[in-house]
């Protein structure tokens, strides 16, 4: 059995076992009054590695500045309202569910057993993609460490200036022909690369940022862009597919019995699951379809939602105005959106934090930088509502809310110090 | 002995052994190398030569370190057959052969990890500098940390 002197990291008393006396006198060092000694096995691995777990110190997701929810340990990472989403989950699960209890018996008898098996087929599609979208991290810039912002706040990049200024806001680079500029942010203290925003509501920058979507309770960016766009697509397919064949259901039945006795012959509470599904396929068929078929075209001209409603890159802005990250044709914009090489995840949710490494601090920010932020958000929110028509007093009801989430922004200072002392993410640890 | 007794134990830190010991010498500088945007948003860095480090290494070592890097990143971020029968595996199986394989990307990056150990141990903890490795600062910049002069030896 072997000591492992871990001194520096808080230990619980309760799950230190007892030394023998003589063994502590020996190796306790007079000048360390703190020391604890954790006994370790060397047989297993993964006791080790579980044991450690409860005494290392946190790891870094406990200490994410950003306003983002984590569970299962830091493996699953989404937004803060996380309300809506499961409002997509009961909706989908609900319809779907009633699909294969009430129609796809008669459909396998009287037209194919395929139909549920593509219909199942179908819905653990559309599950895995929507569960993907929300759980993965969507591409989180994380903060500059205090030694790089003090770096790009004393100018080092113009020589001769010395002393100390408030960086440039606004850093001009040419992409391809085209001039670009790229933004500081003022919360993560960092020059945001090209293509990447900052979202108010999850309080982080993130890389090719599309937009925040409630429905699926996170941010869309980089990492997650393709599985948010299959989850819409196969969802469209779905809605279509359960439209179509409940129609299908009633209109055999009708057949088989004449049209209304098919809904008058038992009380209309039994075929209100029926009913339920037209509704719920119905209404949400046009925003979804309309969705994909809009980031089709995002996809195809190797845009974000983002660029496109602020028109950065649209001929109306000036001759020779073009998008410098376009490929040369549409097949190529598809395949590198869709097939292209995975990044990795930049923030090491799960790894450990070591004594020594920079911890990013959190500034005080500014009125004035602040209201930048808002008014982006702003714009953000406003298009998304604006493509779910059908959703229109869901989103005019939920308006007030996207002014509540930048009010505490615009609060300087005390809220945004809060991050070290209680981390701002609400923190669900499951057990191992 | 602390240190010793962390590399027995957790092999997995052994990365880090090099910078521990050089937390024993006084930082004399930290210099940033930022990225370098004009070919898009692939992750390349700026070849420009920091005047912070002229009086410690030559000229021609640093690009050639910051343009292997470079390479190796595009390496990564490469559109092609294979990134392009990667992702559409991927997306048959649902994202699930994630679980058992590793990405591309992910296997890249441990080559540029261990590329940067090699620089580390060969050319840069000679001259009393340190790279440190990208991902562990965002992909944002390469830091270079430059020790005060007295600081001897690559210290294993």
């Amino acid at each position: 059995q072997y000591f492992l002197l871990v001194n520096q990291f808080s230990i619980q008393a309760a799950t230190v076992p007892k030394i023998p006396a003589a063994l502590n006198r020996g190796l306790m060092d007079p000048g360390m009054t703190e020391c604890q000694y954790s006994q370790i096995s060397t047989v297993a691995s993964s006791p080790m590695e579980s044991q450690l777990g409860k005494k290392i110190p946190k790891r870094k997701w406990q200490t994410f500045p950003g306003r983002n929810k984590f569970y299962c340990n830091g493996r699953i990472m989404m937004g803060r309202q996380t309300g809506v989403f499961y409002l997509t989950l009961v909706l989908i699960v609900v319809t779907s569910g009633l699909f294969f209890a009430f129609d796809c018996p008669f459909l396998a008898y009287s037209l194919s057993p395929a139909i549920p098996a593509i219909g199942a087929f179908l819905f653990l599609f559309v599950m895995g993609m929507l569960l993907r979208a929300s759980f993965s991290d969507p591409g989180v810039l994380p903060r500059a460490t205090p030694d790089e912002a003090a770096h790009l706040e004393y100018g080092i990049n113009s020589p001769g200036s010395g002393g100390c200024r408030s960086p440039p806001r606004t850093q001009e680079v040419v992409i391809n022909g085209q001039t670009v500029k790229l933004k500081y942010c003022f919360t993560c203290k960092i020059f945001r690369p090209p293509r990447a925003s900052h979202c108010s509501l999850c309080d982080n920058c993130v890389e090719r940022f599309d937009h925040h979507c409630p429905w699926v309770g996170n941010c869309v960016g980089k990492r997650n862009y393709r599985y948010f766009y299959l989850f819409i697509l196969s969802l469209s397919f779905l809605t279509i597919f359960i439209f179509a064949f409940v129609i299908t259901h009633i209109v055999l039945r009708s057949n088989q019995t004449g049209f209304l006795s098919a809904l008058k012959d038992s009380p209309l509470l039994n075929h209100s699951d029926t009913v339920l599904e037209v509704v719920v396929c119905f209404f949400s068929m046009w925003s979804i379809v309309g969705l994909s078929g809009f980031h089709t075209y995002l996809i195809g001209s190797n845009q974000t939602t983002n660029e496109d409603i602020k028109g950065l890159w649209s001929s109306k802005r000036g001759k020779g105005n073009y998008n410098p990250y376009s490929y040369s044709s549409v097949i190529t914009n598809c395949c590198a959106a869709l097939c292209g090489p995975l990044p990795p995840s930049l923030i090491d949710r799960r790894g450990f934090i070591q004594p020594d490494t920079p911890q990013t601090l959190c500034f005080g920010n500014s009125l004035v930088s602040l209201r930048a932020d808002c008014d982006e958000a702003d714009d953000l929110l406003f298009f998304f509502f604006l493509l779910h028509p059908s959703l229109l007093p869901v989103s005019l009801a939920s308006w007030p809310f996207s002014h509540d989430s930048c009010l505490p922004l615009c609060v300087p200072h005390s809220r945004s110090c809060s991050h070290l002392s209680t981390p701002s993410a609400l923190v669900l640890e499951s057990s191992l | 002995m602390i240190h010793i007794l962390h590399r027995f134990f957790f092999p997995f830190l052994q990365t880090h052994s090099l910078q521990d010991l050089r937390q024993q010498a006084p930082v004399a500088a930290k210099v940033f190398v930022q990225r370098d945007y004009t070919s898009g948003t692939i992750c390349q860095f700026q070849t420009k030569f920091p005047a912070a480090l002229e009086t410690r290494i030559d000229k021609q070592q640093f690009e050639d370190t910051i343009r292997k890097l470079n390479s190796l990143y595009a390496e990564a971020e490469k559109l092609g057959g294979r990134s392009y029968l990667e992702g559409c595996l991927a997306c048959l199986t649902a994202y699930t052969i994630f679980l058992c394989m590793e990405t591309h990307y992910e296997k890249v990056l441990k080559k540029i990890a261990n590329y940067i150990q090699d620089q580390n141990d060969k050319i840069y903890a000679p001259r009393g500098l340190l790279l440190i490795d990208p991902i562990e600062r965002g992909l944002r910049v390469v830091e270079i940390t430059v020790f005060e002069d007295r600081s001897t030896g690559p210290g294993r």
